[in-house]
């Protein structure tokens, strides 16, 4: 089966758990089964067509599975953003619609995606600039600058940002990898690169601590700078550079997370959540945990669990549901995955994991496979910076490490981090049906594929 | 460059597994200690969302019942109480800012539907809201009516409180359990009402029937004749010389208004409630035997009520540092129900209430309980109170006989024989307790009715009565609830 047939089997699946899982909403709430789930089911089935065509025109030989993991992620999102509040799945889906526009252009215009290594220090500006956003325009939401406000739309930088910041570093790596691993001198058993090499690493660590000052936000530098070790240790084989690395970003963290207050209660919060003098903050990851603990082995079901405060207990709300007046704080956005946990269960939550790990492997065998360093570089650094977001939310919403606001890629709901993501499976398909598509044979004009085929 | 991404593939494989095991800690290994922390609101949310079983008394006077309010999709019930602070004790309240108490901790498992395992599995199958059982209570409401007005007129120093159990000896039904002052459940939603109720002085929270201990005063005197009876070392006619004063663990002891009685046998002793008799009877005793027929009564440790252990205290003799001691104390005056330095006897009225059952039962005591019957919401009795289950053969059916006719010429003739009930023989014992000697007392009056059949046994005492005693002040209060129960 080719490819494109393969990608379009996987999605079948998707629509038909997307209508079981509205289905299932609709029971919970209205005691009948309407012929709506099946519209919606539809509408999202007839999305993913559209996107299906558009790669089987434009990137025939591309990996056929990346694209039906991210739609069931997607299905998964709405799914649960419609349980929470029916308007705001309405609103995601408009923004997946806008996702898949970008999607497609990001495609046709990148179809030569080596341009972007012109571009390099443009892009990593741009990049910082982004990063830097939230903190020119001093947005502060919960001690963190993390978005920008640009009229009514609030709008996440990082979520860009870090396709920006893998493409430059994806770029200056596949140049300077020969050099950073050959011309290396040996201290103490340790290799270290010349420095003149090595100094534009130093400031990408420089730059995630500066980050950490700025945004005051340790999930995000976790993010940025995890992918930049990851992308140093596939550019030059160097364990010792990643060893390097963590240690000067675990360093760098303890000794900035000691002074900035903000990363220090989080970090207090983080040990112990439930001490008497916890800082303010502790109720959401106490509610997180409560929420999972309400979940167990299968889950209360879709719809079935607390989450709406009853009367009563609301409190008085200037903002609509799910803003306030919800017991598990922003359930739709950083939290999503307590409630996929409450309602699904262990199960469901794992089964959300193993998703993004399966991400991750159809990402990282598209690095393996991809012909030229920039483009390996490329596929790796998005495919790890991917799965370290996920990482980074559902570690810190389980208290594996200190929770951050970032959003659960596909999942979470949020315009910027649908579209951002959207780009950057854009990017590892335009890789992949590079990596895959078969050598072009030179010689004699040959037969036609379907006579080809018998033999 | 392809092993450094395979390497980093299986990293971030390691990386996301760890929150697959941080997730099944939470949702499930440590789940149940989640659900027990006291941040942790969904419990009682979730708990509030399930209207609650009502509460009636056994003639059919709704106590509490479940109102919704906020409406919509998910109403909360919140609990309203119609009969307001009649039956604030013993019935207690339920309240999610401020918790449960009494009766409605006690019963919560009922009230809220949990009692039912297998229930609430094929409700969640048949996907019904899950209800609490509706629960019917043994106390008549006219006779806590009378309890509770009679004792609130017999308070006459401000501040002060009272006391009255009424139980049914065959089977421990609790029929009226009386606590002055009184408070309006309803009122205790209110932040700023519960905080008053709690600072108040007079301490209307506390159900002084199962709470508050007493010395008994005179009405020990039973518990003391049936262990005097049924040890065999005594007969009713047992004869003893009760002058007064006499020494008693070298300190003099008076009777009442320092009457002398030359020689009396046992009966007269309780008719009239002779103090150096009963001393003496103490003193032959021992501690230990004595000792050992309290606890049979139920001493020393928390009634056997379905009732919540905070809120119960045990009766027995207390050192000055409050702890219970079972002997080194002056006997002779813990038979008469007082005590001395080493020891004071204090008890609670629940407790004198299960000695006059005791006796009543021909000798046997059951354990007290509130609930007639308990109602799933589609209308199965799940529970009922059949023939009561039994605490202890305290004395011989003997020795009851002998200590009832005892007790019945009490009222022919003794200390209570101003007291009737409707016409009706019944046994009963004062008590008049000296808190100082300003003339402070501690009344109480103790009896079952009728004599030859008993129906209703009682306890009733008040607070730091000035000048009252038993027979004149706790007994009319008593003699009325049990003719209200006997007629009713």
């Amino acid at each position: 089966m080719s490819a494109r047939n393969r990608e379009l089997l996987a999605l079948v699946p998707v629509a038909v758990l997307l209508i079981a899982g509205f289905t299932a909403v609709f029971i919970t709430r209205s005691d009948e089964i309407g012929d709506l789930s099946l519209i919606y089911g539809g509408y999202f089935f007839a999305l993913c067509l559209v996107a299906h065509l558009f790669l089987r025109f434009r990137l025939p030989h591309a990996d056929p599975y990346l694209f039906p993991l991210c739609a069931l992620l997607a299905a998964i999102g709405l799914v649960v953003i419609y349980r929470i509040k029916d308007d705001l799945a309405f609103d995601q889906a408009s923004v997946f619609v806008l996702g898949l526009v970008l999607f497609c252009l990001t495609i046709v215009l990148l179809s030569d995606y080596n341009v972007l290594e012109r571009y390099r220090y443009l892009i990593a500006t741009a990049g910082i600039l982004l990063l830097l956003g939230p903190f020119i325009t001093r947005n502060q939401v919960n001690g963190a600058y993390l978005s920008v406000d640009i009229g009514p739309i609030s709008f996440q930088p990082a979520e860009l940002a870090k396709i920006c910041i893998v493409i430059f570093l994806a770029s200056y790596l596949a140049e300077k990898r020969e050099m950073l691993s050959v011309a290396a001198r040996r201290i103490a058993g340790l290799t270290i690169p010349p420095l003149k090499h090595f100094g534009p690493l130093l400031v990408v660590w420089g730059a995630a601590m500066l980050m950490l000052v700025f945004i005051r936000d340790l999930g995000s530098s976790l993010m940025f700078f995890g992918a930049f070790l990851a992308l140093l240790y596939v550019a030059t084989g160097r364990l010792s550079y990643v060893l390097i690395g963590l240690a000067m970003f675990a360093i760098g963290s303890l000794v900035l997370g000691n002074n900035i207050s903000h990363v220090h209660d989080r970090f207090e919060i983080w040990l112990d959540p439930f001490a008497g003098n916890a800082p303010e903050g502790a109720g959401q990851i106490q509610q997180s945990l409560f929420a999972q603990a309400d979940g167990g082995l299968f889950g209360q079901g879709l719809g079935e669990s607390l989450l709406k405060l009853p009367g009563p207990f609301a409190p008085d709300c200037q903002q609509p549901f799910p803003e306030c007046g919800s017991i598990l704080p922003t359930p739709h956005t950083d939290f999503i995955y307590a409630v996929i946990t409450m309602e699904l269960g262990l199960f469901g939550a794992c089964a959300v994991i193993l998703i993004y790990a399966l991400i991750a492997a159809r990402g990282f065998k598209t690095a393996v496979m991809a012909p030229d360093g920039f483009s390996k570089l490329l596929a790796a650094g998005l495919t790890a910076i991917f799965a370290l977001q996920a990482f980074v939310i559902i570690g810190g919403v389980t208290k594996v490490i200190p929770l951050t606001g970032v959003t659960l890629p596909f999942v979470s709901f949020g315009g910027s981090s649908i579209v951002a993501n959207m780009i950057l499976l854009a990017l590892l398909l335009l890789v992949s049906d590079r990596a895959r598509r078969p050598p072009p044979e030179p010689s004699q004009p040959g037969p036609t594929d379907l006579e080809r085929a018998p033999a | 460059m392809n092993k450094p991404i395979v390497r980093i593939y299986v990293l971030v494989v390691l990386l996301l597994a760890t929150p697959v095991y941080f997730t099944s800690k939470w949702a499930v290994f440590d789940a149940e200690e989640l659900e027990g922390k006291s941040a942790n609101r969904r419990p009682l949310i979730e708990e509030q969302q399930i209207p609650r079983g009502s509460i009636t008394t056994i003639d059919g006077a709704l106590i509490a019942e479940s109102l919704p309010e906020g409406g919509g999709r998910n109403p909360v019930y919140v609990r309203g109480y119609p009969e307001g602070s009649l039956f604030g004790n013993p019935v207690g309240y339920s309240f999610v800012d401020v918790g449960r108490t009494g009766i409605e901790s006690a019963e919560n498992d009922l009230l809220v539907g949990e009692d039912n395992e297998f229930a609430s599995i094929i409700d969640q199958l048949r996907d019904e809201q899950p209800a609490g059982a509706d629960i019917t209570l043994t106390i008549d409401s006219e006779a806590q009516r009378i309890a509770t007005q009679g004792l609130q007129s017999a308070i006459s120093v401000p501040g002060t409180g009272a006391a009255l159990v009424a139980i049914e000896p065959a089977t421990g039904a609790v029929r009226t359990m009386a606590s002055i002052p009184g408070f309006d459940p309803n009122a205790v939603q209110s932040d700023n009402t519960f905080k008053q109720l709690q600072s108040d002085e007079s301490a209307p929270l506390l159900n002084r029937p199962t709470q508050s201990t007493y010395p008994p005063g005179s009405t020990m005197k039973v518990v003391t004749a049936a262990a005097a009876l049924d040890s065999g070392e005594f007969e009713p006619s047992t004869v003893l010389n009760a002058d007064s004063p006499k020494q008693i663990s070298g300190i003099e002891l008076q009777n009442s208004g320092g009457q002398s009685f030359g020689d009396i046998d046992m009966t007269t002793a309780l008719t009239n409630s002779v103090n150096t008799y009963w001393a003496q009877v103490g003193e032959q005793l021992g501690p230990e035997t004595m000792v050992t027929y309290m606890k049979r009564f139920g001493f020393y440790s928390d009634p056997e009520l379905d009732y919540p252990g905070d809120q119960m205290a045990p009766s027995g003799v207390y050192n000055s540092d409050g702890d219970l001691v079972e002997e080194g104390f002056d006997v002779g005056r813990v038979a008469i129900g007082q005590g001395g330095a080493e020891g004071q006897l204090l008890a609670t009225a629940t407790q004198m209430a299960e000695v006059a059952a005791a006796v009543g039962n021909g000798g046997t005591l059951m354990e007290p309980t509130f609930l007639q019957q308990a109602k799933d919401p589609d209308g199965r009795t799940i529970e009922e109170l059949g023939d009561g289950d039994e605490q202890d053969q305290v004395i011989s059916e003997e020795s009851a006989t002998q200590l009832t006719e005892m007790m019945t010429n009490v009222t022919r003739e003794g200390t209570a024989s101003g007291l009737s009930v409707g016409g009706v023989e019944f046994a009963g014992k004062t008590g008049t307790a000296e808190i100082d000697l300003e003339g402070t007392n501690q009344p109480w009056f103790i009896a079952f009715a009728p004599s030859q059949d008993p129906q209703i046994a009682v306890a009733a005492t008040i607070e730091r009565c000035q000048g009252c005693f038993g027979g004149e002040v706790a007994g009319p209060i008593a003699t009325d609830v049990v003719e209200s129960l006997l007629s009713g």
